[in-house]
């Protein structure tokens, strides 16, 4: 069962991506900023990573770049969430290493079916 | 456990977010250059927005992306947050707060609210054309994955397609192999890899990816469904998707497509090597973290009732228990009901610290309040908070909320002067209002003091005769004099402000708190300000009892109450027939006679015994005929029609299955009180 972490300081995105990717077969663990993220990252592997940019005490930016300096993470899938009126953080999220991106709102099946194309389910 | 609807938890966040923000507003009133409440506020905001808009609270998304707009401007410096900027988004916070209820909203409130904040964020130097609403709301319109199937003509066709990826591209996290697999899936697929590109062993850097692949696809599905395969990197690539026509340009070896995976999978296995190596370093370094030890699990409310309720009956259970144990020789049974009984008690208090919130939170709405009160009344008003640390149950929080804002208005409206009022009798201008709250044993005292006028005698007393709540040049001390501004329909406000004097007076305050079974205090040296203390026990739901017998009946005092027991003596029951003090340590402490009290029928026990009690200073001693011990008690409440009886506060189920009152020593301590001035002076 491949697991994915969910990092987002929002419980109500955290628990609306947990139920889409539970109820897929995925175990879902939750981070609730990006600080958080690296270390559940650090002390458990995960098959992906989807997180939010923008966080309290460590934001997504950052938290992906602190990752990809780490090799066990060098090859670890990570989606970021964003909005439209945010396109200059989608060329930063990018240019830190990110797999790539879901747009809020956005539908509980559109994520699904990305992250089983990122996975290659 | 089922999931928890997502849309109720946004509707608990929303709140929490709003606290948030209007808490760095407030802040940002105070330190305006502050960048960091700056970037708190805007991502609260941002946060408001993003999740209101996945929830369905369109319009609060709508309405918070412009004052989120109008923040990140702040925030990158473009205009300044003024007072008038802070103020405009404060007002527009209950607004949001209304649509996040989801409460019908007048859209013109809306559309005024927002012109005044594009009024003032032009006016704290933001730029003339941008406005704060130049671009909508954030995305309504997801970016699809596919989204046009439409162009789709379910016709075979044929695609060369020709990619080759960026060099870092397995860094960040992309796996050419199931890109393949899935332009495999799209139908009839040849795949050639490009290996031109690959440098010799000794310059090639195993993490990068030096390959291209020559596609060749027959597929019924759009050219959108091709170019999905590449949507996360289709800008830093090179892609090449052309139609071929006809059967003539097959140049592809089919061959190629066994060779093809293999190279792909050895790119990708070179990527695997680095990864693999580290994880064993980070195990050797200790890397692997635990947990965060501040994480936490938010849990509905009524859940915490129902665990509560179950400890209730589990400790009701487990006193029968020690009941059995005791009659009984079995000490196996004994040492087992011995363990249970530590156990529950420890349950029990676990189970209570879970409800146990800082008042904090609490307080914190209060800034707002103040920050309100200061511009309707004119006066400058400081709000210093003590003690914002002490914990009370979740329940008990939310229902003092409404009293402390009803004193915390008193306190303005009628404590505080104003600013000339205050410098005139050589006081600072600004007025104070001091909130505090401390543990006192199973009890929370909650202060709220100001530093104002005090408490007018003269007008109390003019108003109580007014009332008739007072005999025309009645004789009373000066704390029952007090004690006349919870009286219900009292009111001294000259004239009714909107802030207090609205109909609900000091009396709701007082009920409110005795409900919660709690008592409070007025203190109020002439000139010097005013204090309320409000005491309030630490739990509504369990207490520690002291069990005693009165005739045949049993009943519980809070064991919290309790200051001794003694023997009454032959002698002082003899001298004291009738209104009853006895010297305690050279005090005189009233004391009443149960038995007298509840009309007990059945003979006394020869030695009878007084239980010592004390609430608020106040000590009176209860004569009981036998103690029984130490009970936990799980406080059942009485019927509605037993409400009006002022001696017990409640019920509770013994370990027998009877049923055992419990004493209100408030109510009895005032009763003694009453009483207790009469043999004094007959005494004398």
């Amino acid at each position: 069962m491949p697991s994915i972490l969910t990092v987002d300081d929002s419980a109500s995105i955290r628990q609306t991506i947990k139920i889409a990717l539970s109820s897929e077969g995925y175990s879902v663990a939750e981070a609730v900023d990006g600080a958080d993220g690296v270390q559940k990252a650090d002390a458990s592997a995960y098959d992906l990573i989807v997180t939010d940019l923008n966080m309290p005490i460590m934001d997504g930016l950052t938290m992906i770049r602190e990752l990809r300096k780490k090799p066990a993470h060098a090859g670890t899938p990570i989606l970021f969430l964003t909005t439209e009126s945010d396109a200059d953080m989608k060329a930063q999220a990018k240019a830190a290493g990110a797999t790539g991106w879901l747009t809020k709102p956005f539908d509980p099946d559109q994520l699904v079916k990305i992250v089983n194309k990122v996975l290659a389910r | 456990m089922t999931p928890i609807d997502p849309v109720e938890i946004f509707r608990v966040e929303a709140q929490e977010l709003l606290e948030q923000i209007e808490q760095g507003l407030l802040d940002l009133s105070h330190t305006p250059g502050d960048k960091e409440l700056v970037a708190a506020v805007f991502r609260a905001l941002h946060t408001l927005k993003g999740s209101g808009a996945m929830f369905g609270f369109d319009a609060l998304a709508g309405f918070t992306h412009h004052c989120e707009t109008a923040f990140d401007r702040v925030r990158k410096g473009e205009v300044q947050a003024t007072p008038d900027l802070v103020a405009a988004v404060l007002n527009a916070m209950d607004h949001m707060r209304s649509l996040a209820e989801g409460r019908p909203c007048d859209a013109h409130v809306g559309e005024a609210l927002l012109a005044e904040l594009e009024r003032v964020v032009a006016a704290a130097g933001g730029s003339q054309t941008s406005s704060v609403r130049a671009n909508d709301p954030a995305g309504a319109v997801p970016v699809g994955v596919g989204g046009a199937d439409t162009d789709a003509a379910p016709r075979l066709k044929t695609w060369h397609v020709v990619f080759t990826l960026a060099e870092d591209v397995l860094v960040n996290g992309t796996r050419p192999l199931p890109m393949l697999d899935e332009l495999r899936a799209l139908g009839d697929c040849h795949i050639r890899a490009l290996t031109d590109a690959v440098p010799p062993i000794e310059a090639l850097t195993p993490t990068n990816c030096h390959l291209g692949w020559d596609v060749l696809l027959t597929t019924d599905r759009p050219l959108s469904a091709i170019e999905d395969v590449f949507m996360f990197v289709v800008d830093d690539m090179a892609l090449e998707i052309t139609e071929v026509k006809g059967d003539d340009a097959v140049d592809v070896q089919a061959p190629a497509e066994t060779v093809s995976p293999l190279v792909a999978s050895a790119t990708q296995a070179a990527a695997q090597v680095a990864p693999d190596l580290d994880i064993a370093a980070a195990a050797a370094n200790g890397d692997a973290k635990t947990a965060r030890a501040d994480a936490s699990v938010r849990v509905p409310a009524q859940r915490l009732d129902e665990l509560m309720d179950r400890v209730g009956e589990l400790v009701i259970a487990q006193s029968r228990l020690k009941q059995i144990a005791a009659a009984s020789q079995d000490m196996n049974l004994r040492s087992v009901a011995e363990e249970i009984e530590h156990l529950a008690s420890e349950l029990r208090d676990s189970m209570m610290s879970v409800r146990m919130v800082p008042v904090a939170q609490l307080f914190s709405r209060f800034r707002r309040l103040i920050h309100d009160l200061c511009r309707d009344t004119g006066k400058e008003i400081e709000l210093i908070t003590e003690g914002e640390t002490t914990e009370l149950d979740k329940t008990v929080i939310e229902r003092l909320a409404d009293p402390l804002i009803h004193l915390i208005r008193n306190s303005a409206d009628h404590g505080l002067e104003t600013p000339e009022e205050r410098l005139a009798a050589g006081k600072p201008a600004a007025g104070r209002i001091i909130l505090a709250a401390r543990q006192a044993g199973a009890e929370v005292v909650i202060t709220v003091k100001d530093d104002g006028r005090g408490v007018n005698r003269d007008r109390v007393r003019a108003k109580a005769e007014e009332n008739g709540l007072l005999a025309p040049g009645a004789v009373i001390s000066d704390p029952e004099l007090l004690q006349m501004i919870f009286q219900p329909g009292f009111s001294t406000a000259a004239k009714i402000t909107s802030l207090s004097g609205r109909g609900v007076g000091m009396d709701v305050v007082k009920r409110t708190i005795e409900g919660l079974r709690g008592s409070l205090e007025l203190t109020s040296p002439a000139g010097e300000g005013s204090e309320v203390a409000l005491r309030i026990p630490l739990t509504l739901a369990i207490i520690d009892g002291l069990l005693v017998r009165v005739g045949t009946g049993r009943y519980v005092i809070p064991l919290s109450a309790v200051e001794e027991c003694l023997e009454l003596t032959a002698e002082q029951d003899v001298r004291s027939t009738g209104r009853s003090v006895l010297t305690l340590r050279d005090q005189l402490v009233p004391f009443l006679r149960l038995r007298s009290m509840f009309n007990t029928k059945a003979p006394p026990d020869v030695y009878q015994k007084i239980v010592v009690v004390s609430t608020g200073g106040e000590r009176v001693g209860l004569v009981v005929d036998q103690i029984l011990g130490d009970h936990q008690t799980v406080i059942k409440p009485l019927s509605v029609f037993h409400a009006e009886v002022g001696a017990f506060s409640g019920a509770t189920i013994l370990g027998d299955g009877g049923v055992a009152l419990i004493l209100d020593v408030g109510h009895l301590t005032s009763e003694a009180a009453q009483h207790s001035p009469a043999p004094l002076r007959a005494a004398s």
